[in-house]
């Protein structure tokens, strides 16, 4: 009988041989994201006479698991600008926390908060360089909408590499592939955005929205769309595409449980 | 003072032998000395009043604010050395983000004047500090709707677990005085600075207790007390800072803000004439008098 309590229950020395207590080492080479975990899917994005619109859907994906459904991607910072937020979710948070930090900051003074949508992008721009140049990015990919210093319609992306692009429509991940042709296709290069209505943009986002729903499988058919003008933000965050037509699926092939 | 002289006035953290901090009664002193301070719980908001005496024609009227903001729906004014209000509002405002950053929501009114309170005690306990040469009063709107934490993406569950107690009260006005000693109350009403007795005496009029002044008319109430308060040193010119939070579904929204221009010269031009009434009034009392 062994009379020392420590060791019952434990592979025997003489047997296993001494356990390498390594393996419980609770300090090591410290470790950054190197992939994102829950994600969000594209942001697409249309600037138009007296304003910009912007919408993503309303799915947070894990892998590929539709995990979280009624995900609000889109989120306001002071009163005329939006920030639209594709890829990992709780590095979205944690510039949402960042932001509303910000922005109970800039009303600490007696004229409010100053900082438009241009400084707002500039700003995050800078966060995402930062933060790759300590190689533990955040994993993002955003479009920030609303005006910039002498009151024009302001449209911009930066990503995780702290990359601007801007443009007068734009949209991240999959977007960036099957939205941007349609929205070039509608909205000319040399088409000026005084010709394009607040009607013309809202439809072409939830066009693109319907055709990333159909294309794309991390994506959903619920959405929030927000409208931002000299008046204020028209946020609305659970929406429903309308008018699907699946008919053109039959005719894919090369995939599934085909015969033919 | 009956102990000047005798050594125990010299060192914060020295008792003197019949149990007294000299150096926070010279700082409650200070604040005797600054311009009269109010706030007022009324039942859907808090008001803040402040008389700023004018100290040079140089000075830009309307600048150099002497009520702050901490988070979004908190306000502090102090009476007493302005620079030791700065400071204690700078520190107001790092405690309001610590809270965020741990539980990713706005500090209860509350939890904030204990922490000052916790803050400004510490000072009176070194000999290598002095304590604050200000009593601040903080008001704040606890949010009475339920708000999303911080950073918040989603709703959770609609039933079942997770699912919230329906009806239950939460949040309100919140109203506290912070001394020099660290000790702080909540009040209905709390008056500081120069005009403290006649502004006290003003608020005890008002039936606060009962809850039933109204935020609109507490903003009347507190510019007339500010007047009032005043009459004392009526050489002096000064101008009025008013700052009010409503409740979430009131004029500000659960936010501090400055009373809008308009209404707070409207409540000033109220104050001017209840002023002038009185005034009448007691002519007229004398007058009777040496008709007799």
């Amino acid at each position: 009988m062994n009379h020392f309590p420590g060791t019952w229950g434990r592979p025997r020395d003489d047997v296993y041989g001494a356990y390498n207590p390594s393996y419980l080492q609770t300090t090591g080479p410290k470790t950054h994201t190197s992939s994102p975990a829950v994600t969000g899917t594209s942001v697409v994005g249309v600037k138009f006479n007296g304003g910009v619109a912007l919408a993503t859907d309303n799915l947070a994906s894990y892998g590929s698991l539709a995990r979280f459904t009624d995900v609000k991607r889109l989120r306001i910072f002071g009163d005329k600008a939006v920030v639209g937020f594709g890829g990992d979710v709780s590095d979205m948070q944690y510039i949402d926390r960042l932001l509303e930090s910000i922005d109970i900051r800039e009303n600490y003074s007696s004229h409010g908060n100053m900082l438009n949508a241009k400084n707002l992008h500039t700003y995050l721009a800078k966060v995402f360089y930062k933060r790759r140049s300590e190689f533990n990015p955040l994993w993002n990919h955003i479009l920030v909408a609303g005006f910039d210093g002498e009151g024009k319609p302001f449209l911009s992306s930066a990503d995780l590499l702290g990359t601007t692009f801007s443009a007068p429509h734009l949209a991240t991940g999959f977007g960036a592939h099957l939205a941007v042709p349609i929205l070039r296709r509608l909205f000319p290069d040399e088409m000026p955005i005084e010709n394009v209505s607040r009607e013309d943009a809202v439809n072409a986002l939830k066009q693109c929205l319907k055709v990333l729903y159909y294309r794309d499988a991390r994506s959903l058919d619920k959405y929030s769309i927000a409208v931002i003008t000299e008046e204020g933000i028209d946020l609305k965050e659970d929406e429903q595409l309308e008018n699907q037509s699946w008919a053109f699926a039959e005719r894919i092939k090369g995939y599934g449980a085909q015969t033919v | 003072m009956t102990s000047i002289g005798t050594g125990y006035d010299l060192s914060n953290s020295v008792f003197s032998p019949d149990g007294r901090n000299f150096q926070v009664e010279y700082a409650v002193k200070a604040v005797e000395n600054g311009g009269t301070a109010i706030g007022i719980r009324c039942k859907d908001g808090v008001v803040l009043a402040v008389e700023k005496i004018i100290t040079s024609k140089l000075l830009k009227p309307g600048a150099n604010k002497r009520i702050a903001t901490v988070d979004r729906h908190v306000g502090i004014v102090s009476a007493g050395l302005v620079p030791d209000g700065r400071h204690f509002v700078s520190r107001a405002r790092d405690e309001a983000s610590s809270w965020r950053g741990v539980y990713k929501g706005p500090i209860p009114t509350s939890a904030l004047a204990n922490r000052l309170g916790g803050y400004v005690q510490a000072y009176t306990l070194y000999s290598s500090v002095r304590p604050f040469g200000v009593t601040s009063i903080v008001g704040g709107w606890d949010s009475e709707a339920e708000l999303a934490v911080d950073g918040q993406v989603g709703q959770g569950p609609q039933s079942g677990a997770g699912g919230k107690v329906e009806g239950a009260k939460a949040g309100g006005p919140g109203l506290y005085m912070i001394e020099p000693s660290g000790l702080y109350w909540g009040y209905y009403g709390a008056a500081t600075g120069k005009g403290r007795q006649a502004a006290k005496a003003e608020l005890e009029k008002l039936d606060l207790s009962s809850e039933k002044l109204s935020l609109l008319d507490g903003v009347k109430e507190a510019a007339r007390i500010i007047y009032v308060a005043h009459e004392d040193s009526k050489d002096k010119d000064f101008e009025l800072e008013m700052t009010w939070i409503s409740s979430v579904d009131g004029p500000t929204k659960g936010r501090h803000e400055e009373v809008p221009q308009d209404i707070r010269e409207e409540a000033e031009k109220a104050a001017r004439r209840a002023l002038d009434e009185e005034e009448e009034e007691e002519d007229k009392g004398q007058g009777e008098q040496m008709e007799e």
